[in-house]
């Protein structure tokens, strides 16, 4: 399973997309928790400012073992990812490629002049990509 | 179905360049039958929407339908003869049968095809150019009434419809010429079957849409061999259509009469047509559509295919007919249709622009392209094609057009032509935006953060903020400059454009000469254009908070810009008092 989270700095999240619709409630939670970990790391690299991802957050719980993946663009919009730790074969690199894409297709968002940044997100191209990239983990 | 007699040909059979296809009697009546039905019995040829709602009717997929006009030799010749059609007819019911669609499958004997009930079309084929005819946004309540009638199923389509009506009239307010463009062409027109060809992979896309629903019933309408289009100045073209391939029925294909209006349109926004549109500019214009924000928001995802957050000519000619066919009443694809891609409409799009002699500039946005359109060009190996690069790109294109209204024997190639320039168009796209995306990825963050800065409705300001995307700064000259020296520096990175710059507008002179006449229309156009929007967005961007930036800088480069105009054009003098009026 894999969970996609894109969120503002308000912290609410524009974009939710889960491969497998059941136990999103848990996903979800999983995820605000996360979000004090990002903003911590956040704070704490001062100089730094192009963060191309973020440290795997190890929320490794003893029932449930999925990992959570944070990445933060300079405007303070995080993406937060959500995968199964069975699926052991993803790597760094594959998790980076994927932030990348996923900020990509948020800046093509982004150059549609009808896109309000703070609304949620509706672009079938960002759905598409989102859903092929999913797919791919799973 | 009873089986003709094992082999042994009867009366008729099919031939097709040699291919000599036997059918047995009840095989000869069914298609001769059918194909009567398809085709009205003066003419030789079966009627395109006809054959193409029969095959429908078979229930095949639609690229089994495609495979099999391919395979029957309408393609190649460009129409369904009585040949091509009983092909067609024996390989679909080898298609019913689950043989694979090749000639081979059909010299054995095969049940009759089977077709579900074909519609009556007759009543919709004689609603249809009335339908739309005139009108596009000032649109009589009748249209809305037919339009409701032909797509029972779209209840839901009729609220866009009908209130952006008459607002919208107001900038198309230019001659009633207009108005008929957008609506006349294909929607309505002969839809002919064999459009599905190209629409096909559209068609699938959307069969959960309800689109089957306007689509047969469009589809359903009559072409138009004759009865259609008092609209369509190109009757030799829509004949050959009909009767030949998907290529001109298609709804995403845009015609002369609409291309002359987007382009118009474009002027008045931005009289360079070279230059780009920005976001905010096309928002305001295209909100004044009054479609949905979401729908807006999806256009745009798909005619602003680089992705820069502005429209080029060919691009905003693809936005404003989606926009169109939206409001018409159409889904809007997932994808951008093949006929609405950039490259695709660069050659017919362009053919206003050859009067300013501003080819070889336009050239250079799309170079990959280009070339492919070169490559597949000379693929085509018609007559027309001259060596000359640019010369390629005005007569060729020239007679790209011309091909596709007149020679017959060049409807296939545009269609391979098509997926070339598709295939490869794909590839360029994707490959231009590879570019930005890697040239700039270093600094895509300060894009987000800038972006985050400013209000909503306004796009970045890249003028300021420079980096980032290069095709940014480009905007920011483009404002600035207004004139055709932007492209030159609109994809290599800004720095080296601004050399070239003063040089290049020193050489265009004599094509800013003829750029004048054009100018001058654009702004008799802006004024009696109720809406002070658009006329003020470039002619007085003063006026707009949001512009600030530009405007100084603006102005400030105006003055370096006027004078060299000034000094060279002085064949003009008439003109000269405009620009500064104009702008």
């Amino acid at each position: 399973q894999s969970v996609g989270f894109v969120l503002p700095p308000q912290n609410y999240p524009l974009y939710i997309r889960s491969v497998p619709t059941e136990n999103e409630l848990k996903f979800h939670y999983t995820v605000h928790t996360s979000l004090d970990v990002v903003d911590e790391k956040i704070s704490a690299m001062g100089k730094a400012l192009v963060d191309q991802r973020e440290l795997y957050l190890g929320l490794l719980y003893p029932t449930e073992d999925y990992k959570v993946y944070g990445y933060v663009t300079n405007s303070k919009v995080k993406f937060v990812m959500v995968v199964d730790s069975s699926n052991t074969a993803l790597r760094d690199n594959e998790i980076r490629s994927m932030f990348r894409k996923l900020h990509n297709s948020y800046t093509d968002i982004m150059c549609n002049p009808f896109y309000n940044p703070g609304d949620r997100i509706h672009s079938r191209a960002f759905d598409n990509m989102v859903n092929s990239m999913m797919m791919q983990v799973c | 179905m009873e089986q003709g007699p094992a082999g042994g040909s009867s009366a008729a059979a099919a031939a097709i360049g040699g291919l000599f296809v036997p059918l047995s009697e009840t095989e000869q009546q069914r298609y001769s039958e059918l194909f009567s039905r398809c085709c009205p019995p003066p003419e030789a040829a079966a009627g395109g929407s006809s054959v193409g709602e029969l095959f429908r009717a078979s229930q095949l997929p639609p690229d089994t339908l495609h495979q099999i006009t391919e395979v029957c030799g309408a393609k190649r010749v460009g129409y369904f003869g009585p040949a091509q059609f009983y092909i067609a007819l024996k390989l679909i019911a080898a298609a019913q049968s689950g043989f694979p669609v090749r000639i081979e499958s059909i010299k054995n004997e095969l049940p009759l095809p089977r077709f579900m009930a074909l519609k009556n079309d007759t009543e919709v084929r004689y609603g249809t150019p009335a339908e739309f005819h005139g009108v596009k946004f000032q649109v009589p309540h009748a249209t809305l009434e037919k339009n409701s009638y032909k797509r029972t199923d779209e209840g839901d389509k009729q609220e866009p419809k009908s209130p952006p009506m008459s607002p919208i009239c107001s900038p198309p307010a230019s001659p009633s010429t207009y108005q008929r463009i957008p609506l006349s062409y294909g929607y309505g027109k002969g839809r002919s079957g064999l459009e599905q060809q190209h629409g096909a992979p559209y068609e699938v896309r959307h069969s959960t849409h309800q689109q089957d629903g306007p689509s047969s019933g469009n589809y359903g309408a009559k072409s138009a061999l004759t009865c259609s289009t008092p609209n369509r100045s190109l009757s030799v073209e829509r004949e050959q259509q009909d009767s030949s391939t998907h290529y001109s029925d298609d709804p995403w294909r845009i015609t002369e009469e609409q291309r002359d209006y987007y382009v118009n349109q474009f002027r008045s926004l931005q009289p360079d047509l070279n230059a780009f549109i920005s976001g905010s500019v096309a928002k305001n214009f295209f909100t004044k559509s009054k479609l949905p924000i979401l729908e807006l928001s999806h256009i745009w995802e798909l005619s602003d295919v680089d992705c820069d957050g502005a429209l080029t000519l060919p691009e905003f000619c693809a936005a404003f007919h989606l926009v169109v066919a939206r409001k018409n009443g159409y889904q809007l694809p997932e994808t951008l249709p093949d006929t609405l891609l950039p490259e695709f409409l660069q050659a017919a799009c362009l053919k206003p622009m050859r009067d300013c002699a501003l080819f070889d500039s336009y050239s250079e946005p799309l170079p990959g392209s280009q070339q492919t359109r070169d490559f597949s060009r000379t693929e085509k190996s018609s007559a027309e094609e001259v060596p000359d690069n640019s010369a390629l790109l005005q007569d060729g294109k020239k007679d790209d057009k011309q091909a596709l209204k007149v020679s017959t024997t060049l409807k296939t190639i545009p269609k391979e032509f098509q997926h070339l320039t598709v295939k490869t168009a794909a590839q360029e796209s994707n490959a231009l935006r590879a570019r930005p995306r890697s040239r700039s990825y270093s600094s895509t963050s300060i894009e987000d953060a800038m972006k985050k800065g400013e209000e909503p409705p306004t796009p970045p300001p890249r003028p300021q903020k420079s980096h980032s995307r290069a095709s940014s700064l480009d905007l920011n000259k483009i404002f600035q400059q207004n004139t055709q020296a932007v492209r030159s520096g609109w994809l290599p990175p800004p720095p080296p454009a601004l050399p070239p710059r003063p040089s290049v507008s020193q050489t265009e002179q004599p094509s800013e000469a003829e750029l004048h006449p054009q100018m001058n229309r654009p702004p008799p156009q802006a004024e009696e254009n109720s809406s002070a929007k658009k006329e003020v967005v470039l002619a007085q961007p003063p006026s707009k908070p949001a512009r600030r930036k530009l405007r100084t800088e603006a102005q400030g480069l105006e003055t370096p810009e006027l004078s060299p105009t000034i000094s060279v054009t002085s064949s003009l003098p008439a003109v000269k008092p405009h620009l500064p009026v104009q702008k």
